[in-house]
């Protein structure tokens, strides 16, 4: 047994009948407590790749083993697999019909079958940790976007996955409420979670990454450890897009 | 005596023969309470046709792409279930309403009882719209609200009912009513059957009385009042309904 919680192989995600080739053959391991920060300019595929990870894109082609699971099996139960992957969106997404300690507690309540003051105690603790236990019973309109980025991390905290994904969960923040969001994410990867994070926030990549990945035209491109993705980046396509960001 | 006295008691033994002589305004009320009885009826059995087709027709806007990738025998039934919905609502917003309703009374089902008859010919009818109004809704709703509750591991299934259907019952209730007043407006066409509702029972008095006045502007009011009753109540729960959002 390896120690990969997931091991991509030949992933590939045509749109529209192949006219849109998002992903075009990846390979890529993820072992358990590494924080893999994924970058790259737009439209070349972080999104589809993070996204297929849990099946919310069917991939055309290639196998994701989670767990030594094949998940693109038809005959796996996906819905039992993702529960153990966390997602955070860039947009938040909590439930606009229940207030934030329903949001955190439906679905441990209803999947994994806790009492209701279990799956309480759990929230309420999660959400001291993020600072926002007096607003338990606000509904998500009453927040503002990096309190609903907090809810929404602590959210899949409380099914206590085994690796998180994040799709750019600080982009549609104002620039001054980036800091509280990434702080968070900051103390999930110390406290040792898988994470797998598309981001732009290259700092944050520097210092939890433990690896980076560059991503264009639906391939990876380059990875490595951050120092040396950083500091001595290997490709053209690579060096050009680090000059634009940095 | 002068004209306006002669006016006046003139105007009161018109009215005393379309209302009071032979108890007529039972008339009235009987048929009141027939085109309510129908309108209710009719909307209830609307409710639950719109609701199987609206979710035959979302789950397989939303599952399609997803569902063909996977295959299976599930793909091809939602497809003719999705097709057979499709033909329906195309079929019963085609045709008038007054003509479905006489072909269920003459054609159809033709032994039975004439209430039921227009219950089920408005209620079908109704069907097809209330289950595009609840398509709408559901479609409405943001994507990202179905794609956080499937990344916790909910089925297609309980993320409908636990988050996609509560947020769209909330946001197309003002347009069910709405389908209501309108629907009890269109009951006025029972009498073609010879059913007697509100503007039949206006209609046999005009035919005893031979006063076409009286009986009709009093069928008029009452309509216009009920409308305008329940478009008040319309408004307030409309006020309701905002104010708890945000
Ligand atoms: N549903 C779709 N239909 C057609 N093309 C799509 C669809 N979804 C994504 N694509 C295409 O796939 C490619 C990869 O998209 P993706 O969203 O993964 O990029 P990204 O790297 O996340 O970009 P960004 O930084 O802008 O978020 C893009 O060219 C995009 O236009
Ligand atoms: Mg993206």
């Amino acid at each position: 047994m390896s120690d990969n919680i997931i091991e991509v192989r030949g992933l590939k995600k045509y749109y529209l009948g192949g006219q849109v080739k998002a992903l075009d053959g990846i390979d890529a391991d993820i072992k358990k407590g590494e924080v893999v920060v994924i970058i790259g300019p737009s439209g070349s595929g972080k999104s589809t790749f993070l996204r297929s990870l849990n099946l919310l894109e069917m991939p055309t082609d290639g196998t994701i083993n989670f767990n030594g699971v094949n998940i693109t099996d038809k005959k796996v139960d996906i819905n039992i697999h993702r529960q153990k992957m966390g997602m955070v969106f860039q947009h938040f997404n909590l439930f606009n019909n229940m207030n934030i300690i329903k949001n955190m507690t439906i679905a441990p309540t209803q999947l994994l079958k806790k009492s209701k003051e279990e799956a309480n105690e759990k929230a309420l603790t999660l959400l001291k940790r993020v600072g926002l236990e007096d607003r338990a019973e606000a509904y998500p309109s009453q927040l503002s976007g990096g309190q609903k980025q907090r809810v929404a991390i602590v959210r899949a905290l409380c099914m206590e996955p085994e690796v998180m994904l994040f799709d750019e969960p600080t982009s549609a923040l104002d620039p001054e409420m980036v800091g509280e969001v990434l702080d968070v994410m900051k103390d999930l990867a110390r406290a040792g979670m898988t994470m797998v994070v598309v981001t732009h926030e290259m700092g944050f990549a520097r210092e939890v990454g433990t690896r980076v990945i560059f991503m264009d035209g639906g391939r990876i491109i380059e990875e490595n450890n951050p120092k040396d993705f950083f500091e001595n980046p290997q490709n053209d396509r690579l060096k050009d897009f680090l000059s634009k960001v940095l | 005596m002068n004209a306006l006295s002669l006016w006046f008691s003139e105007l009161k033994e018109t009215f005393i023969s379309c209302f009071i002589t032979d108890d007529r305004w039972e008339w009235l009320v009987e048929g009141f309470v027939n085109s309510v009885i129908i309108t209710v009826f009719a909307l209830l059995l609307g409710l639950v046709v719109g609701v199987i087709l609206a979710a035959v027709r979302s789950s397989y806007d939303k599952n399609e792409e997803s569902m063909k990738i996977r295959g299976g025998i599930g793909y091809y039934v939602l497809k003719l279930l999705n097709a057979i919905a499709k033909i329906y609502i195309t079929v019963m917003r085609g045709i008038p309403v007054v003509v479905q309703l006489m072909i269920w009374y003459f054609v159809i089902m033709v032994s039975a009882e004439d209430i039921p008859i227009a219950i089920v010919a408005f209620g079908l009818n109704s069907g097809a719209y209330v289950a595009e109004i609840f398509r709408g809704g559901i479609m409405s709703i943001d994507n990202g609200q179905f794609e956080a509750g499937r990344s916790l591991g909910f089925s297609y299934f309980q993320t409908m009912v636990h988050v996609v259907i509560p947020q769209t019952v909330k946001s197309t209730l003002p347009t069910l009513l709405n389908e209501l007043i309108a629907l009890f407006k269109e009951t006025s066409i029972a009498g073609y059957v010879g059913i007697l509702d509100l503007t039949k029972a206006g209609e046999r008095i005009r035919g005893i009385t031979f006063e076409a006045f009286m009986p009709l502007i009093a069928v008029a009011i009452v309509y216009l009042v009920t409308v305008v009753l329940l478009t008040k109540i319309v408004a307030i729960i409309e006020r309701r309904l905002r104010r708890n959002e945000r």
